[in-house]
């Protein structure tokens, strides 16, 4: 197998080209001076200039950012506090095993129909209540439906992986429940809950399905933007604030990283 | 309860089942305050379980256990004076060492001035100083044991609890860490009690130890009458090496395959088995004629190791102990004295 | 402390070095997790069990849900119509667990020799490489696969080449293609398999590789007997991960693949936009769902076989 390197190299690399093509294409026609079609006309920042100026564009943007931020933060809460109500409690085998479905279903359901569930259930329950009109909310809620889950199952990884001895250690030198989690256990998974909100942002940033069923006239999001403006062809300004966004992104991440690394 | 001034830990009749496996069998121990205890046996008989009933960290199904008089039996591990030293130390890996000591103190919220004090004097005490900013993952395995120690002391509790604390370590390091060990007990006075499968570390270390198997105590009291008067063939053979002897009473002798034998103390019963510890048959090269206790031998192999030289003699086999010097080989005849007071009546029956 | 003992209504269990009643303790776990499973019941488990209800409904004139049952929609679906049988919807059912799994079978080629190429690596090139992978998903899906669109097109070198080589007429592009889909689909799912499947190959006992390697010949035994059976864990979940998202995608095939390339999403998407048909849409969802359950089934099955 070691005959074998190179190829498995090759293939390495080869992946990282498929992952990487887009966006690099993206990067490098953001600074295209060509309007349409795809040919390299020069060097330009003017589609970075003009982003300044389009306001549908920079709502769509912030708007995401927006979602992808509240939803995070909301899902990271709920998807620790179910890992720990799982996972701290000796809960009956039969229990676990209704939990287990629960919490894998955003995992097993495709995108389309949990989209559509989600419609389902706004609909019924705005002819109840009155309220979950489409829009900020009832984005930011679908979003979190799907990524609740996703936090979970990396923060319940985490949790198994602590050891028992610890926790007694703690209780053996006369720690309270709320010592033991302050000073114990929530430092311990703190790298699975960031773990867990970045995989949740980036979950959100990356939809395109859920927000596109969920959302409403008022709360168009860059996807959405994005899709209803492919028939015209895609103007350089997304690919300028694709290019704004993932360095944005990197940068933020990177910033976590320098933080988390203290810890 | 009279008399408990003394006693540190009192255990009566402890049951626990894991599972329906029976862990302990209602185990009755008693610790006396300031001494070492050291909880002996092989692995599965219930040692730590017993350690872990007496630290808090698991309830037992039925009995009780007394503190220093008080009944603990249902209080957790976090209202008990007991610290442990786990097996595997259990430092936060998060936590310096400072952080790490200081956890228990600051539990419980002493003044900052008081815990900075503390747990100053406990790693002086272990030799820890400078060491307070690095984390666990940073020391040496004898470092991270003496910080398990140093956070379990700083709390003085009144009894110290260890669980094979030696058993990450390597074999050079031990026996310079039993040692220390031992000097720190006396120094502090405090009650430690410890658990091992390594009967030479329970013998260097202990006042007092329990010989434990199958979830029962078989056999408690100090090292020294444990190993010279053994009352089963456990104990006999997991303290060291013994030789076993079946043996049938005869007026004032006992009869066994190597001839008749006498004893400073009479068996209580009618047939059973005697033990020898193979250091204490005497090995000359003429037997004194008429005298008792003495056999004729011939040497089938000897095992030289270093410090003694182990002796496999015909008939029997008997196994004998002897100065490492002597030259004795295959096919050499001996004879053996068995001091009546080395050998030892064993109670239990044969298995 | 004696009155302790006296109290044997509740039952004291020792837990994780703390003694707590056994009640409180779950009450407590269920304070904690309780919310979030309410949550995850009422917007995602019960709709979708309602939508197996509405699947039996049928359309109103104004497109609302009338609640009259029936199995029309299953007809509907099978392909019993106005103008008699047509195999419209089997057929792109069929099409899209043929692009999934395409999909997922070139997912998982590649994602090995890359997660083995990175557990190769040096501890600190491992976490770079990782990070690698994740970035390009923060930019939006549509996004990305538009810029295959745009790495396509007849002016760039891979156009010009298979226009030299005669794959597509001069001036041509290379898109809508099969081939542009599958690049899409692909390189929107790698690191859905790559990066759980990673979590195994770290984890990989390489002495047992040795010996492997060193008792039998072929590498394809080796896989067998030594990678597959320890990379499993991390491989079926990315299988998951990989296989259920790309059997609903369509935005892909939607951009690179042309009008022609309908699958079962864009279907789906239809019913609940345009046609207002959500009764039939709720049939398809259900169909695609029974088909991504029995898949996942199938291949959770396999591994007992090996």
């Amino acid at each position: 197998m070691d005959r074998k390197r190179p190829m498995v190299a090759l293939t390495a690399f080869f992946s990282l080209l498929l992952l990487y093509l887009p966006a690099a294409a993206v990067a490098v026609f953001s600074v295209n001076s060509a309007r349409i079609g795809f040919a390299w006309k020069g060097f330009t920042l003017k589609w970075y200039a003009r982003l300044l100026h389009n306001e549908y564009i920079q709502e769509a943007a912030v708007n995401s950012l927006l979602v992808a931020a509240v939803s995070t933060a909301v899902a990271t809460v709920l998807g620790t506090a179910l890992a720990l109500g799982l996972d701290r409690v000796p809960w009956p085998r039969k229990a676990h095993r209704v939990f287990d479905v629960v919490i894998n279903l955003p995992v097993v359901v495709p995108d389309i129909i949990m989209a559509v569930s989600l419609t389902l259930a706004f609909t019924l329950l705005r002819q109840l209540s009155g309220v979950f009109a489409l829009g900020m909310s009832t984005l930011i809620i679908g979003h979190i439906t799907f990524q609740i889950s996703f936090v979970t199952l990396v923060v319940r990884s985490r949790l198994a992986s602590l050891n028992k001895e610890t926790d007694e250690a703690a209780r053996d030198l006369f720690a309270s429940n709320f010592y033991l989690f302050r000073r114990v256990t929530l430092p311990l998974i703190m790298p699975g809950v960031l773990a867990g909100a970045m995989l949740a942002f980036t979950l959100s940033l990356d939809d395109f399905i859920i927000s596109f069923f969920t959302h409403g006239p008022e709360s168009v999001t860059l996807p959405i933007y994005i899709y209803s403006s492919l028939k015209r062809g895609l103007s350089p300004e997304i690919y300028a604030l694709s290019t704004v966004m993932l360095l944005f992104t990197v940068l933020m991440v990177l910033i976590a990283e320098r933080f988390t690394r203290r810890l | 309860m009279t008399g408990q001034i003394e006693l540190g830990l009192l255990v009566a009749q402890a049951r626990k089942s894991f599972g329906g496996q029976l862990a302990l069998r209602d185990v009755d121990l008693e610790v006396l305050t300031g001494e070492f205890f050291t909880l002996l046996g092989p692995s599965g008989c219930g040692k730590t379980t017993l350690l872990r009933i007496i630290a808090g960290l698991e309830l037992p199904d039925s009995g009780r256990i007394f503190l220093g008089g008080r009944e603990v039996t249902h209080l957790p591990a976090a209202k008990r004076q007991v610290n442990t030293v786990f097996q595997s130390y259990a430092l936060f890996p998060h936590l310096n060492i400072f952080e790490n000591v200081a956890f228990g103190l600051k539990a419980r919220s002493f003044e900052p001035d008081e815990i900075k004090r503390r747990v100053g004097d406990s790693l002086d005490m272990l030799e820890l100083t400078g060491l307070e900013k690095r984390l666990p993952h940073q020391l040496s395995g004898g470092q991270k044991q003496r910080v398990a120690l140093a956070r379990a002391l700083v709390n003085e509790p009144e009894i110290l609890l260890l669980d094979e604390p030696m058993s990450a370590l390597d074999a050079h390091l031990r026996t310079q860490v039993q040692e220390e060990l031992r000097r720190l007990q006396r120094r502090l006075g405090t009650t430690f009690i410890l658990v091992t499968h390594d009967q030479d570390e329970a013998m260097v270390l202990s006042d007092r130890l329990a010989v434990m198997k199958d979830g029962q105590v078989i056999q408690t009291g100090a090292p020294r009458s444990v190993y010279s008067k053994p009352t089963n063939q456990f104990v006999a053979e997991f303290l060291g090496a013994a030789n076993i002897l079946p043996a049938r009473r005869d007026g004032d002798q006992v009869v066994t395959d190597l001839g008749p034998l006498r004893l400073s103390e009479a068996p209580r019963w009618q047939e059973g088995r005697l033990a020898i510890r193979p250091e204490r048959i005497q090995l000359e090269d003429e037997s004194p004629g008429g005298a008792f206790n003495w056999i004729r031998a011939r040497v089938r192999e000897a095992v030289y190791r270093g410090e003694s030289l182990d002796l496999w003699l015909d008939p029997g086999p008997v196994r004998v102990r002897t100065d490492s010097r002597g030259h004795l080989g295959p096919g050499d005849q001996v004879s053996l004295f068995f001091p009546p007071d080395a050998l030892v009546a064993l109670d239990d029956q044969p298995m | 402390m004696t009155e302790s003992t006296g109290r044997k209504a509740r039952k004291m269990i020792s837990w994780r070095g703390d003694v707590r009643d056994a009640r409180e303790l779950r009450l407590a776990g269920l304070a904690l997790a309780g919310p979030p499973l309410v949550w995850l019941a009422t917007l995602l488990a019960l709709p979708c069990a309602a939508l197996a209800l509405v699947a039996l409904a049928a359309r109103g004139p104004y497109g609302q849900i009338v609640w009259s049952f029936s199995a029309a929609n299953f007809k509907r679906l099978l392909g019993y119509g106005l103008f008699g049988w047509s195999p419209d919807f089997l057929l792109i059912l069929l099409r899209s667990l043929e692009v999934a799994l395409v999909t997922t079978v070139v997912c998982v080629l590649l994602a090995y020799p890359l997660t083995f190429h990175i557990a190769c690596r040096p501890r600190k090139a491992r976490v770079w490489w990782l990070t690698l992978i994740i970035v390009p998903f923060w930019t939006n899906v549509v996004v990305r696969t538009y810029a295959w669109l745009l790495l396509l097109s007849p002016q760039l070198p891979p156009a010009k080449l298979a226009a030299w080589a005669g794959f597509v007429p001069p001036g041509g592009a290379l898109y809508p293609s099969e081939l542009a889909v599958y690049l899409g689909m692909v390189s929107t799912f790698l690191p859905f398999m790559a990066l759980p499947l990673y979590a195994s190959v770290e984890r990989l006992d390489w002495d047992l590789l040795e010996a492997a390697r060193d008792l039998y010949a072929g590498r394809w035994t080796v896989f067998r007997q030594a990678i597959l059976p320890q990379t499993l864990p991390g491989l079926s979940v990315g299988l998951v991960m990989t296989f259920v998202p790309a059997m609903a995608m369509f935005v892909v095939s939607d951009i690179l693949g042309g009008a022609k390339q309908m699958l079962v999403g864009n279907l789906i998407q239809l019913q609940f936009g345009q046609a207002r048909d959500w009764p039939f849409g709720a049939m398809l969802s259900m169909a695609l769902m029974i088909m991504t359950l029995a898949s996942l089934a199938l291949c959770r099955r396999r591994p007992k076989n090996l």
